[in-house]
């Protein structure tokens, strides 16, 4: 029942085309959902503009490292062409892109696309029923719409960042995680609209914030504050009433397992498993409420023996007895891991040049539909010939004058 | 009536953590009508887990449950006892969605499993959401968010920068790992939504939340699967340059990658100076030739300014910057009233608050606070009566016998 790669697989949104501005991560990331779905995604670039692409790892520029692993994942599946917007010839292809499209993603500072001609009210003439995100930094409206950001700086405004940390630590910057997220909530979006369009026929425009995409992972904290007018902070892995609950050393170099004990029975399994030494039965551990109490002293106890297994021997000991543990899994875990492999979490996909790339399969298993990764990323401008020649009719020679030129 | 981005689309949440009431929560704030089950002896977990209001805990007082459940609608029901499971049935014969959390197998068990309600509701999206899934050596294994974060790879990452390793790997804030599991679910169930559409079809759906984690830091595995370069801890490194850093009144995200934003950086801690200095006045040359250097003026700048003027200043001359805000500060921002993502609506028990809402400003299908999150078991009537067509008799026995 949940075997997947069928080859009689359907491609949920086999009927959707996408004309893709999105060049940064958020962006690219929220494009690659309907990719990685079956919409077709036209992603369009500029080749005067890379610098600004994520195709340069400029997290790094001064690594040596010939692919970014940002860029990748992140546009596996889509088509990819050339086009400058500053020619009236460009702009003239564009729309005639838009006349045949389902959706068009950007994310640029709001006001970019209408200055290159391309803003909802020109592409809504165009296409009534056209879905557009603008998937900027802090949205199209209010008095920091044209500010700059980056992940860290959404994750710090979406006061997410506030909240993760040691107790007596700084804030933590949880670098791409708060563009991955921003990217899935905009994809969740189009999912939306599309859903929409289909039952209505209407189109619409979404302005999208990715610093407010970072506030639903704190709604609880927020909650606080409109409630009590409490500012919640920094916990560490500390749970507001479960002990333990912690990570914990094991043996090898920097390797952690976490534990979190939740019920009566599972604190006596712990306890089982460890051979319930004197301490357990020492009156500061007594109960839930002692063991919460006093849980620096109870996570040196547990430490002390943690520190002489295997993190996965132990998780396996563990899970066993009843007691969720799992270990902090680093990317060689994850790769390695047999429950992982398993269920086909990583793929493998064929590259001209790099020849075989190695990522994530994408996490929504759907058993009728599945999204899968059927190519890599495009070089710059692969897909021009098909795009401007089989899809707005182009002819051969016409498609060459437009490249000498460097309209494409 | 305003448009919904769902309007029409029914759903039955049957649901006990965070995640799938999250996703359910999602789809409901977009218009599809959320029928919501509790269990009769005592109802959704969230409804025991804080903040409660003014501290005083009670099941309609939670913020926690109260943000999760806007716009739904709620039932009692235990389809454990064979008349709640006839009644469950009933319920899923003619909805688009179901989306459940029990263990794997805990739904065939019953008797309510995909193949089994299928064979009435061809049509159903049936969403099953679990630790790690409903297939692989895992898929028993018990995880409370401490260890499905952890086990979904970020956590590893966290707070990254750290000189030594003499402290654990961290968790993300609360429950942020349960909310981003059930925004993954969501996804999926909008895409199969679709294809509902085209095809007239459901289908099955299998969401692990540790691989719902894992897409959110896709870039890290790539780089060890394809250059074979581990990532320890220690190589983990903060911003080469910047950061998240101490100021006058808290903390700020000083956070840059483009030369511009560099020099306007330079320029508003006053030093033009450094902009025309060769060795200086790109990012990537700072950091390469003076990094330490550079890192101290940014560090003696913040620290003489508050986080309001840092911000400000940075971003009106074309840097990049943000504030490490407080949930107050987010409440209170002016960014964030203009936009008016806190959205307003009264509870029957607890009162009126303003709500968080959503990231996306649909320009024909806004997200509305409509209904705030049900008493437990506030639609027995409307839906056992009214639209299952019982009667209130009925309802009582039910009650009586624990059913409802």
């Amino acid at each position: 029942m949940f075997e997947q790669g069928d080859s009689n697989n359907k491609s949920g949104l086999s009927n959707v085309r996408v004309f893709d501005f999105a060049h940064t991560l958020s962006g690219s990331t929220c494009s690659v959902v309907l990719a990685l779905m079956g919409a077709q995604v036209i992603k369009v670039e500029y080749k005067g503009r890379l610098e600004s692409s994520m195709r340069v790892d400029r997290m790094r520029p001064w690594t040596t490292s010939r692919v970014s692993h940002v860029f990748i994942p992140t546009n596996v599946n889509k088509l990819g062409i050339t086009l400058d917007l500053k020619y009236p010839e460009g702009l003239e292809l564009a729309k005639r892109i838009v006349k045949i499209s389902n959706v068009v993603t950007a994310s640029f500072r709001p006001g970019v696309m209408d200055k290159l001609g391309m803003g909802y009210s020109v592409l809504r003439e165009i296409k009534p029923d056209i879905i557009m995100i603008s998937l900027s930094g802090h949205g199209g409206t209010g008095p920091e719409w044209s500010y700059r950001g980056y992940a860290g700086i959404y994750s710090s405004l979406g006061g997410l960042s506030e909240l993760v940390g040691y107790a007596d630590s700084p804030p933590t910057d949880t670098r791409s995680s708060a563009d991955f997220r921003a990217g899935l909530y905009g994809a969740l979006a189009i999912l939306a609209a599309l859903n929409h369009w289909q039952r209505t026929g209407e189109g619409q425009f979404i302005d999208f914030s990715q610093r407010e995409a970072n506030i639903p992972p704190v709604a609880d904290a927020i909650m606080d504050y409109t409630m009590n007018r409490r500012n919640q902070s920094r916990t560490g892995n500390r749970d507001s009433a479960m002990a333990p609950h912690n990570c914990y050393r094991c043996r090898g170099e920097d390797r952690w397992i976490s534990i979190a004990v939740g019920t009566e029975e599972e604190w006596k399994a712990l306890c089982s498993v460890m051979g319930n030494p004197d301490w357990s039965k020492e009156a500061q551990f007594s109960d839930e409420d002692r063991r919460w109490q006093n849980q620096d002293e109870l996570d040196k106890l547990i430490e002390a023996w943690t520190i002489n297994y295997d993190r996965f021997e132990l998780m396996e000991i563990l899970q066993n007895a009843g007691v969720a543990a799992m270990p902090s899994f680093d990317s060689k875990d994850l790769c390695e891991d047999r429950h992982l492999k398993e269920r086909n979490a990583l793929s493998v996909v064929e590259h001209p040049e790099l020849g075989k790339y190695h990522l994530l399969s994408p996490p929504w298993k759907l058993l009728a539909t599945p999204p899968k990764v059927t190519k890599c990323f495009p070089a710059l401008g692969e897909d021009n010939d098909y795009v401007f020649g089989e899809l707005l009719g182009l002819s051969t020679q016409e498609i060459t004058r437009l490249k000498k030129k460097g309209v494409i | 009536m305003t448009k919904k981005a769902l309007g029409g689309v029914k759903l039955v949440e049957f649901c006990s953590e965070l995640a799938g009431s999250y996703s359910c929560k999602i789809l409901a704030d977009l218009g599809a009508e959320v029928i919501k089950i509790e269990d009769p002896r005592g109802g959704d977990n969230a409804r025991r887990m804080g903040p409660f209001l003014e501290d005083i805990p009670h099941p309609e007082r939670s913020g926690l449950f109260l943000y999760l459940n806007t716009n739904k609608l709620g039932i009692t029901l235990n389809p454990q006892k064979a008349a709640g499971k006839r009644i469950f049935e009933e319920l899923v014969k003619d909805i688009d969605i179901l989306v459940e959390d029990n263990q794997p197998g805990v739904m065939q068990d019953m008797g309510l499993g995909y193949e089994q309600l299928q064979a009435t509701n061809p049509r159903l999206i049936f969403t099953s959401i679990t630790p790690f899934g409903q297939t692989g050596p895992y898929k028993h294994y018990k995880a409370y968010h401490l260890n499905m974060f952890h086990a979904g790879g970020e956590g590893y990452l966290l707070p990254g920068g750290q000189d030594s390793l003499d402290r654990p790997p961290l968790k993300a804030a609360n429950w942020a790992g349960e909310f981003d599991a059930g925004l993954q679910a969501a996804i999926a169930i909008l895409e199969a939504l679709y294809w509902q559409g085209l095809s007239g079809s459901g289908q099955y759906i299998d969401i692990s939340k540790q691989e719902a984690l894992m897409g959110l830091y896709m870039s890290e595995y790539p780089r060890y699967l394809n250059e074979d370069g581990y990532i320890g801890r220690r190589a983990i490194q903060g911003q080469a340059l910047g950061g998240i850093l101490p100021c006058l009144d808290g903390y700020v995200a000083v956070i840059f990658f483009e030369d511009r934003e560099w020099l306007a950086l330079l320029k508003v801690m006053g030093r033009p100076d450094l902009a025309e200095d060769e060795t200086f006045n790109t990012r990537t040359k700072a950091i390469l030739n003076r990094r330490e250097e550079a890192q101290a003026y940014i560090l003696e700048w913040t620290m003489s300014h508050t986080k309001e003027e840092i911000y400000h200043e940075i971003q009106k001359n074309g840097g990049s910057c943000g504030i490490v805000l407080t949930p107050e500060g987010v409440v209170n921002s002016e960014q964030i009233r203009a936009r008016g993502f806190m959205l307003e609506v009264e509870h029957p028990v607890a009162g009126k608050f303003r709500y968080p809402s959503v990231p996306y400003r649909f320009s024909e299908t806004p997200v509305k606070l409509e209904r705030a999150a049900p008493l437990l078991g506030e639609y027995n009537e409307e839906i056992y009566i009214n639209r299952l067509g019982y009667s209130r008799e009925d309802l009582v026995r039910f009650k009586g016998a624990g059913i409802v």
